[in-house]
């Protein structure tokens, strides 16, 4: 990796193959399987919302990167301090949030996460250990930093993690992020969903090199660069690193070579605004599908067959489908709102 | 009931003596905290009676210090991050006004980064435009972000207990100048800061005076000078600029009739510009016996040139020529 470029890992024609689940727990796998399918049908949800006007703002979809929050999540406590970006449908899903209540928050109800302030790019699910999300591009990346700095203030081996993308690494506020982290020994966990795209723009034509890992080295914290398509490589990686920084190692830094299948927003494939984006390499990098190569796996070591599979989807498609009708019914936030929770302490008013 | 003689600086100091012995959640993050000659007396062997732990010196990068005391306070943690000079700490926009002062209306109210941002307003001394700003107008203009600017010594120690234990972002902002200004402080009693109003400090008849901060001395040092010359002004100090609550004035500009606003920094778009809409939209027409009139800094970045420098600030003279001028 001397000159920090994925090689294989970013090459669609490869890593095709079952994920290896020897050595791995059958159940464990099956729930992260019914996981990454409860994502990517919520997910193809809003996309149908979008695209059908039911939807209002934005999504962000990831359809295609369920793996990386997943296999993340799978090391994660309900205590641990998450932090996502503007693509975070699956990081706050993967915390064991509610599927209705995501719904209610992307069509701005008042039963939403945020309470429908936030919408799809402001989740907030603390209770699940999920602190917030925010489109700014590497906003909450200190964020972490100082929310793991405060696990530590606080005597317990809680840990931060900040999710961002590879566009987020052009961000000077990351590079800093980094070297305090670094210098505090924060409890952090850098999770760099490398998608290889920042909205519509290729990283070869923002880097010179592929690998954002390459800054973790540059600033003496251990790092993995990971198929981010593979569940089991993410997670194992993912333990090492997160337990480092739970026994007082300090930070650690993920990058997850992924690909989103949509566009940067809504539900197309925008292979029209993409530069150095096609329609078949994003038909190569459908063939990487993180879930179908868990299936995969697990079907050959015969933990898991097409009946069950197809149990599954069927279950997860009811589960999607009765979140949404009762988000859809479900009240807007009261005009009060508009000005009351700009501030929490009372007393303003005279 | 017994009192202890403070300078400005050594209330500050008080205050996160006071907070740190106190409460386990408060620590402070910015730069030259090990070594406090950019803050003057008001941080002295913080760290060495608390611990290097909880008074931490940082890397240069006002950007993520200030980002990490926001999730630290997300975490329960009551953070103090300093920018022992205004202008350093615009690398830190994002974090004060993308991040903390929306927070609690993003997320439906269920959440809010507690954390107290404090900057120094750190000028004069031929330092010139990037070692000068004053721009308490450009945070108050934000929702969501509490701007604190302590013009006394009481305030000084009792606003920075209170900025600490609001629930909200607060902007605290203490200026160099004030430092050496000494008074006699009761025991501390913690404020709520969402309570707190502007405050008649002077009793007048004839004109009000507005400021805040450093301008609030200046506003004071006018009236002192004015009443030598027969005309009692009124002034009164902001305090809290945001949310800013307008009532006082209100009250005080209905009596004399005449509203002059001080404002260390600059007018267009500015804090004096506000107070005096404030005061023409609540006053019924003809209760004014003259305009408002403002004195802010010349519109331009402050100059290095001793020459320039002397002219750039506004002075007690400058106040009473336009105070006269009011009279007429």
């Amino acid at each position: 990796m001397a000159d920090w470029s994925f090689g294989h890992l970013s090459d669609p024609a490869q890593c095709q193959q079952p994920v290896d689940v020897t050595g791995q727990d059958r159940g464990v796998l099956l729930k992260q399987l019914e996981m990454m399918l409860r994502i990517r049908l919520a997910e193809r949800c809003l996309a149908n919302g979008r695209r059908d006007k039911l939807i209002g703002g934005p999504v962000h979809l990831g359809v295609g990167q369920e793996a990386v929050a997943v296999g993340v999540a799978a090391e994660l406590r309900k205590t641990d301090r998450v932090f996502g970006a503007h693509r975070s449908h699956s990081h706050v899903l993967s915390m064991g949030s509610s599927l209705h209540r995501l719904f209610a928050e992307v069509l701005g109800k008042e039963t939403g996460l945020s309470r429908g302030m936030g919408g799809s790019m402001h989740l907030w699910d603390q209770p699940n250990g999920f602190y917030g999300s925010v489109p700014i591009v590497s906003g909450t990346v200190p964020l972490a930093v100082g929310a793991a700095l405060a696990a530590k203030l606080q005597g317990t081996d809680d840990v931060g993690v900040a999710y961002l993308g590879d566009g987020a690494v052009e961000e000077g506020v990351v590079h800093e992020s980094l070297n305090l982290a670094r210098m505090l020994k924060a409890p952090v966990l850098f999770v760099v969903e490398n998608n290889l795209f920042a909205s519509h723009m290729h990283i070869s034509l923002r880097q010179p090199f592929e690998a954002t890992a390459r800054f973790a080295a540059a600033n003496d914290i251990p790092y993995a660069v990971v198929d981010g398509n593979d569940v089991v490589a993410v997670r194992n990686a993912s333990a090492k690193l997160i337990a480092n920084a739970r026994s007082a190692g300090g930070p650690g830094f993920l990058e997850a070579v992924t690909y989103r299948w949509y566009g940067h927003v809504d539900w197309r494939e925008d292979i029209d605004v993409g530069v150095n984006r096609s329609a078949d390499e994003v038909a190569a990098w459908r063939k990487r599908d993180p879930i179908a190569r868990l299936y995969a796996g697990l079907q050959s070591a015969g933990w898991c067959d097409a009946m069950r599979l197809a149990e599954m989807e069927k279950q997860m498609n009811e589960e999607v489908a009765v979140a949404w009708d009762r988000a859809t019914s479900d009240p807007y936030p009261a005009l009060s709102a508009l000005t009351s929770h700009v501030f929490r302490a009372t007393g303003d008013t005279q | 009931m017994s009192t202890v003689r403070y300078n400005y600086g050594t209330a500050l100091l008080a205050a996160f003596e006071y907070l740190l012995e106190k409460y386990p959640e408060v620590f402070i993050i910015g730069q030259g905290l090990w070594s406090p000659w950019y803050v003057g007396n008001s941080m002295t062997d913080l760290d060495k009676k608390f611990g290097a732990h909880r008074v931490i010196d940082t890397p240069v990068s006002e950007s993520a210090c200030t980002g990490a005391a926001v999730g630290a306070a997300l975490a329960g943690m009551k953070p103090v991050v300093v920018h022992p000079r205004m202008d350093f700490m615009l690398y830190a926009m994002d974090a004060i006004v993308n991040q903390a002062a929306k927070w609690s209306h993003m997320v439906g109210g269920q959440a809010a980064p507690g954390l107290t941002i404090r900057s120094i307003i750190n000028r004069g001394g031929e330092q010139g435009a990037q070692h000068s700003q004053a721009l308490h107008a450009w945070f108050a203009h934000v929702p969501g972000l509490r701007v604190v600017m302590p013009a006394t010594v009481a305030d000084a120690r009792d606003l920075l207990i209170a900025s600490v234990l609001c629930p909200d972002p607060v902007l605290f902002i203490d200026d160099r100048w004030l430092y050496d200004l000494e008074d006699d402080l009761p025991p501390v009693v913690e404020l709520s800061l969402s309570s707190q109003r502007p405050q008649r400090l002077m009793q007048g008849d004839d004109l009000t005076i507005v400021a805040s901060g450093y301008s609030t001395r200046l506003g004071l040092d006018a009236a002192g000078e004015l009443l030598k010359q027969g005309i009692s002004a009124e002034v009164i100090d902001l305090r809290v600029l945001n949310p800013f609550h307008p009532d006082v004035i209100i009250e005080s500009v209905s009596k004399t009739g005449r509203l002059l606003v001080v404002d260390g920094s600059w007018g267009p778009c500015g804090m004096a510009g506000e107070v005096i809409a404030s005061a023409v939209e609540r006053i019924p027409v003809g209760v004014l016996k003259k305009s408002p009139a403002r004195v802010t800094l010349p519109f331009a970045p402050a100059p290095t040139a001793r020459v320039l420098e002397q002219a750039y600030y506004p002075t007690v003279d400058s106040i009473v020529v336009c105070a006269k001028k009011m009279m007429d």
